[in-house]
C-alpha cells in the first residue's frame, strides 16, 4: 500500500494529463481558450500547412522552421558542452580527493540554482551597455551596440551555461571508474598522449559521454527560459511556441500537437539514454 | 593517478582551461550579486555601495506576497512529496515483485518529461476537470515533480543499509512497526532529510510549470522575478535574485552536509 500514493499522484496528475493533451490535439480550438467538442485534425495540419482564403492548403514551413531551429540549437549546445565539459571533467578527476570534491561541488551549485536568475545574469553581461560592451565603448573600439542579445548566439550561450553541469557530472562519473593503470601501461609502451585519450579514455567513458549528450540535448530541446529571456521572445524555440499557444494565441489543440511532437523526440532520446544506462549495468 | 602530472607541460593547459571554465561558471552570478549592492538606479553603472535595493524589495508588498506564496507551495509540496516518496522507497527496496520495474519507471517519469510538456498537460487537465487555478493547483503540480527528487536519496540510503539490524530486531520479537520505528526510521532519517531538501530546492526554483498553472493572485517568487525581467534590467531584480540564489545555495550546502553524513554512517555499520 505504501507505493500507492506516489504512483497514483504521478499517474493522475502526469500520465492522464499527457493523455488528455493528446486528445485535445484532435479537437477544435475554442477561441476563448481551451477546446470545443468534436473531432478535428486541424492542429496537425497546421504544423505543415496554412489554409488559404479559398480553403486550399499551402505548404507553410514557419512552424517547421522553429522546430528545426530548436533541434539545431540543441545539437550545437550539446556539442559545445561536450567540447568544454570533457576536458573539465578530465581535469577534475586528476585532482587530489579534497580538491576533487570541492570542484565537483562547484559544478553542482549552479545546477541547483534558479535558471531564470542565471539567464538574467547574462543580460547584465551581454546586454546594451553590459559588462562586455562598456569597456569596448570606453576604449573606443566600438561606437554602436554589438547586439549580442536577442539572437541565436545569446540563446545558445544560455543553453550551454544552463546545462553544462549535466554534461560534466556523468562524464566525471565514468572517468572516476577508469582504471588508471591502463593509461600508465600505455605510457610505458610509449603511446602518445593523444592516442591514449583517443584509444583508451574515450572508449571507456563512452557511456558517460552519451548519457551527458542525451541529457543536454533533451533539456535544451525543451528549454523555455533561454529563448524567452536571452532571445527576447523574438527567436522562438519549441517551448515558447507551445507556451504561446496556451496563452496569447489561445490555440490549445495546436499547442497539444506541438507538445506531442516534443514528447516523441524526447521519448526517442530517453529510450537511448536508458539503453546506455542498461549497458553500463551489464558491464558492471 | 597523481603520476599523470609527470606530463606537466600539457597538464598546465588543462588547468588554465578548467580555471577559465570555473570563472565563466561563476562570473555572471558574481556580477549579479555585486550590482545588487549598487547605489545607481541604472543597473550597469557602478556608483557607490548601498543596500537600498534590498530594503526597497522587502518593503514591496507584491514581493512579500510572492515570497510567502513560494514558501507555502514549497513547504506543502516538500512535506507531501517526501512522505509519499518515503513510503514508495520502503516498498520498492524491500523485495522484487510484479510491477517493480514499471513502478520505478512511473516514479522517474517527471524527470524525463520536459517541463513545458508537464506544464501544459497539467493546465489541460485542470481545465478538463474544471479545477480552479490558484495556489492549490500549483501545489499539486509541484508535488508531482518533487516526488522523484525526494525518492532518489531515500532509495539510495535504503539500498546502502545493513539489513541484519532489522533481522536482529525481528529475532528479538519486535513487530514490523517496532522494527520500522526503532531501527529503520532512525537509520533512514538522513536520507529523508536529504530528499526533503532536494524537493524544497526544486519547488522554490520552479518557474515554467508554476507559470502555466498559476491563477490570478497566485504569484510565486520566480514568477514575480520573470515579470520584473520583462520590464527590463533593474537593481531591484538583482537584489531579489540574490536572495533567491542564497536560499538555494544554503539548501544545497545543507543537502551536501547531510549526504556526507549519510555516507559515513552507512560505512560505520
Amino acid at each position: 500500500m505504501g507505493l500507492g500514493p506516489a504512483i497514483l499522484t504521478i499517474f493522475a496528475f502526469m500520465v492522464i494529463p499527457i493523455f488528455i493533451l493528446g486528445v485535445f490535439s484532435f479537437m477544435p480550438a475554442d477561441p476563448y481558450g481551451g477546446v470545443d467538442k468534436g473531432f478535428s485534425y486541424e492542429a496537425w495540419v497546421q504544423l505543415f500547412f496554412e489554409r488559404d482564403l479559398d480553403d486550399s492548403l499551402i505548404f507553410d514551413p514557419v512552424y517547421l522552421q522553429i522546430i528545426f531551429r530548436s533541434i539545431v540549437l540543441a545539437v550545437l549546445a550539446t556539442i559545445t558542452t561536450l567540447a568544454v565539459g570533457f576536458p573539465v571533467a578530465w581535469y577534475i578527476v586528476q585532482q587530489p580527493a579534497k580538491k576533487r570534491e570541492l570542484l565537483l561541488f562547484l559544478v553542482t551549485i549552479p545546477f541547483w540554482t534558479n535558471l531564470l536568475i542565471r539567464a538574467y545574469a547574462w543580460i547584465l553581461i551581454l546586454g546594451k551597455n553590459g559588462m562586455i560592451e562598456k569597456p569596448l565603448y570606453g576604449l573606443g573600439i566600438i561606437d554602436e551596440s554589438l547586439e549580442l542579445m536577442y539572437g541565436n548566439l545569446a540563446i545558445g550561450l544560455g543553453l550551454v551555461y544552463s546545462y553544462i553541469p549535466l554534461m560534466i557530472l556523468p562524464i566525471y562519473a565514468s572517468l572516476e571508474k577508469l582504471d588508471f593503470g591502463l593509461i600508465e601501461a600505455a605510457h610505458d609502451l610509449y603511446a602518445k598522449r593523444y592516442s591514449v585519450i583517443r584509444k583508451i579514455v574515450i572508449p571507456l567513458c563512452l557511456p558517460g559521454i552519451i548519457a551527458g549528450c542525451i541529457l543536454v540535448f533533451v533539456l535544451s530541446l525543451g528549454d523555455f527560459i533561454s529563448p524567452s529571456i536571452l532571445g527576447g521572445g523574438k527567436k522562438m524555440m519549441l517551448s515558447n511556441l507551445i507556451q504561446f499557444q496556451f496563452s496569447s494565441a489561445r490555440n490549445w489543440p495546436f499547442g497539444g500537437a506541438l507538445t506531442m511532437l516534443l514528447l516523441i523526440m524526447v521519448g526517442i532520446g530517453s529510450f537511448f539514454y536508458i539503453r546506455v544506462l542498461g549497458k553500463r549495468e551489464e558491464i558492471k | 593517478m597523481k603520476n599523470l602530472s609527470s606530463k606537466r607541460k600539457s597538464i598546465n593547459w588543462l588547468k588554465i582551461f578548467s580555471n577559465t571554465f570555473f570563472v565563466y561558471l561563476y562570473a555572471p552570478i558574481a556580477v549579479l550579486i555585486i550590482y545588487s549592492f549598487n547605489d545607481n538606479r541604472i543597473a550597469q553603472v557602478w556608483t557607490a555601495f548601498s543596500t537600498k535595493w534590498y530594503l526597497k524589495a522587502f518593503n514591496n508588498e507584491d514581493i512579500q506576497r510572492a515570497i510567502i506564496n513560494s514558501l507555502k507551495v514549497a513547504g506543502v509540496a516538500t512535506i507531501v512529496a517526501t512522505l509519499f516518496a518515503t513510503m514508495a522507497a520502503l516498498v520498492l527496496s524491500s523485495k522484487r515483485f510484479r510491477g517493480h520495474g514499471i513502478s520505478n519507471a512511473i516514479i522517474s517519469l517527471p524527470l524525463l518529461v520536459p517541463e513545458i510538456a508537464t506544464a501544459v498537460a497539467t493546465l489541460s487537465f485542470f481545465a478538463a476537470i474544471e479545477f480552479p487555478l490558484g495556489l492549490t493547483s500549483i501545489i499539486i503540480a509541484h508535488i508531482v515533480f518533487c516526488i522523484p527528487f525526494a525518492f532518489m536519496p531515500i532509495r539510495a540510503r535504503l539500498s546502502g543499509m545493513d539489513q541484519t539490524l532489522q533481522e536482529a530486531g525481528r529475532d528479538l520479537y519486535a513487530n514490523e512497526w517496532q522494527v520500522f520505528w526503532h531501527v529503520t526510521f532512525p537509520l533512514l532519517k538522513p536520507g529523508i532529510l536529504a530528499g526533503a531538501i532536494l524537493s524544497f530546492i526544486i519547488s522554490i526554483d520552479d518557474f515554467i510549470i508554476s507559470l502555466m498553472v498559476a491563477g490570478a493572485g497566485a504569484t510565486t517568487l520566480p514568477l514575480y522575478i520573470y515579470s520584473m525581467i520583462r520590464l527590463g534590467v533593474s537593481p531591484e531584480i538583482n537584489a531579489v535574485s540574490t536572495v533567491l540564489f542564497c536560499i538555494s545555495v544554503t539548501a544545497i550546502i545543507a543537502y551536501w552536509l547531510v549526504s556526507k553524513q549519510n555516507e559515513e554512517k552507512v560505512h560505520v555499520h
